[in-house]
């Protein structure tokens, strides 16, 4: 459980709203990476798996034209994880090393309780076995698992990249991994460089830096969950859609 | 043809007509078992739900069957532990309906679940700070407690009664029902509560999270408080509707006015908790949680009408008609309360459950609404189907409502 020990990394990242241009290669990077299937013909906007989604809001700027793409992910909050209280039988984790938030699909009943507790909708459901089309299962990431049918999933920071760079580290005879070493897969393939990826306790690492700056902000700070995912733009309408109050349109999707 | 074992003394309809009721019952459960096979083996995509809309009709019909069936422990409560006497022509009927809504509702539980062969997990692994993990626990004890309640009234047929060892039996377990009462109490107090915990713990969800007391939001009070005071309420109404279809008269009319004055109080004491709770949740709660409570109703078909009808209509309409001598005293004043007394605390689950989920909690999220598929409707009318089935055939064979063979007679 979380909150008997502080974690000895606070890893997080800062995105840069005002770089992404919603192209999306941080989905598909996050897909490939984590053996997210490919979704079913029947399956729709709400029911697939998207660790990293990416969403668009419009409405700022001196005529309202202006639009910003957010991607949204797991924010791994920092204090009372909703998800994490919730859970009927530990199926969820805070690592002590790193702080992430992570599933333990072998152990999740599939209730969907953590679901609903979690404000930034960010985890997803397997509402199907997971399939590839025949030959792609080739180009399956052997160190990640794939998960079954009927178990909750989410963005963990790539978890197997952590599991590598402490691999090298050990194998170098250090303790510590290299920074360099640790990149999720999303912060590697943003082409323009919007995603920053760090330990936002060491004070010296860009992300830890960027997360400080005035024009950082959080989704729905007041929440008090502390998201180790935080947001930047210089554009204050931007800055306002983190949080809960801002008019929205009331429409069906 | 099944004369020798309908209760002596007591007047059943013929096996044909009894048979021509059951049959359309059978087939719903016979649909139902379709879906809910379909569900198991295909999985829950056969359901409309989806990742905003985890929770949907099932998780409704848990929360609704399970407060509707509180009138078997309260009745057990008032009849074993304060000793209202008067009470002991309806326990029988009100343990068959909290039996078959609590089996029916982990019945509906195990195919709403992704993985059913893992629900022994959260025994293995309990998380203890959940609420889920209270509810499973408190209602899987107490659907043991039910069934060992309902097992003297089985072992009471004409039939079985004919077994020594059964009427040994029946009498041994007749001297621990206090004791079962009392444990029922316990275990159904704390998971009506946890029930009510379940969203109000939500912090993520400003339209669901309540502030509380210690561990317990004030979610946790009001589910207690609307179950028993809405319990004898369904125990009146369905006791009406079994006299009405079965053409007979089943208990006294001082047994429904008492029914009805206890369901009042406690309705009148639960809208004016609501009320309270509501004024601080849209003052204090939600504000600091940093969302703007008028969002929460800026999205038809969800408006503030629905807390009116929630409140006013469905909760102080009929406390006042129920705790008036003079209306209570007319039989269709009587069963329109308690339908809408029924009808409110259903459409508090329902706010819980669906509403919470319509409303997002990004700004730049849309409200969303989800309706069911077929498979889950059908699986939802398969416990409907059940509980009739199960219970017309507890009417028939087992002795429901003592008073029932006197005042036949009379």
């Amino acid at each position: 459980m979380e909150g008997k020990a502080p974690a000895k990394a606070r890893f997080g990242m800062v995105i840069d709203l005002d770089r992404c241009d919603g192209c999306g290669a941080c989905m598909v990077a996050c897909a490939v990476e984590n053996n997210v299937p490919p979704a079913r013909p029947s399956a729709n906007d709400r029911t697939g798996l998207t660790w990293m989604r990416v969403h668009r809001a419009t409405g700022g700027g001196p005529q309202g034209g202006d639009a910003v793409f957010i991607p949204v992910s797991c924010q791994h909050c920092g204090h009372h994880a909703p998800c994490v209280s919730v859970c009927p039988q530990n199926a969820v984790d805070v690592n002590p090393e790193t702080g992430v938030v992570s599933q333990i699909p072998e152990r999740c009943l599939g209730c969907r309780y953590c679901m609903a507790a979690c404000p930034y909708h960010a985890r997803y459901f397997n509402w199907w076995d997971p399939a590839w089309p025949a030959g792609t299962e080739a180009a399956l990431n052997p160190e990640v698992s794939v998960r079954m049918r009927g178990v909750v999933e989410k963005c963990n920071f790539c978890h197997a990249r952590w599991h590598a760079a402490k691999a090298k580290a050990a194998a170098a005879g250090k303790r510590e991994i290299d920074p360099a070493d640790y990149v999720p897969a999303c912060v590697e393939a943003c082409p323009n460089q919007a995603i920053v990826f760090g330990d936002l306790d060491d004070a010296s690492s860009p992300a830890a830096r960027l997360a400080r700056e005035p024009h950082a902000f959080r989704l729905l700070d007041r929440l008090g969950t502390e998201p180790k995912v935080f947001y930047r733009s210089e554009r204050e309408w931007v800055r306002r859609l983190g949080e809960a109050d801002v008019a929205r349109e009331a429409k069906e999707a | 043809m099944d004369a020798p074992l309908i209760v002596r003394g007591l007047r059943r309809c013929s096996t044909r007509r009894f048979l021509a009721w059951m049959l359309p019952w059978a087939a719903l459960l016979g649909v139902g078992l379709l879906a809910i096979g379909l569900c198991l083996v295909k999985g829950l995509n056969q359901t409309n739900m989806d990742n905003r809309f985890a929770f949907g009709l099932w998780i409704f019909l848990d929360l609704a069957v399970i407060a509707l069936g509180a009138g078997a422990f309260f009745t057990g409560f008032l009849l074993y532990i304060l000793r209202r006497h008067e009470l002991s022509a309806v326990i029988n009927s009100a343990v068959v309906i909290g039996f078959l809504c609590y089996s029916g509702a982990i019945g509906v539980l195990m195919v709403d679940v992704g993985q059913p062969l893992r629900a022994w997990f959260t025994f293995w692994h309990p998380n203890v700070h959940s609420m889920l993990t209270e509810v499973t626990f408190c209602i899987t004890c107490y659907l043991t407690v039910l069934a060992f309640e309902y097992l003297p009234i089985v072992l009471k047929n004409r039939q079985l009664r004919r077994i020594p060892s059964f009427l040994v039996f029946e009498f041994e377990l007749h001297k621990v029902m206090p004791v079962l009462a009392g444990v029922g109490t316990f275990l159904s107090f704390f998971h009506q509560g946890s029930l009510g915990g379940l969203y109000g713990v939500l912090r993520g969800r400003p339209f669901a999270f309540r502030d509380g007391f210690a561990i317990w939001p004030s979610t946790f009070f009001l589910f207690i408080l609307s179950a028993i005071a809405v319990g004898p309420s369904f125990v009146l109404l369905t006791t009406w509707l079994v006299g009405k279809i079965s053409g007979r008269t089943l208990v006294r009319p001082g047994v429904f006015q008492l029914l009805a004055r206890i369901s009042g109080w406690l309705l009148a004491v639960y809208v004016a908790a609501k009320c309270v709770d509501t004024l601080l949740w849209l003052n204090r709660t939600v504000p600091r949680t940093g969302a703007a409570p008028y969002q929460f109703y800026a999205w038809e078909p969800f408006g503030t009408w629905v807390l009116f009808v929630e409140i006013v209509a469905f909760g102080l309409a009929p406390a006042l008609v129920f705790l008036s001598r003079r209306l209570r005293a007319r039989t269709g004043w009587l069963v329109g309360a308690a339908t809408l007394a029924c009808a409110g605390v259903v459409t508090n689950r329902f706010v819980m459950t669906i509403q919470t989920l319509t409303v997002p909690t990004l700004p730049f999220e849309p409200y969303m609404l989800y309706w069911p598929s077929w498979q889950e409707v059908a699986t939802f009318l398969a416990v409907v189907a059940y509980a009739v089935i199960v219970y017309s055939l507890s009417f028939r064979y087992l002795a429901l409502f003592p008073q029932e063979r006197e005042l036949q007679q009379g």
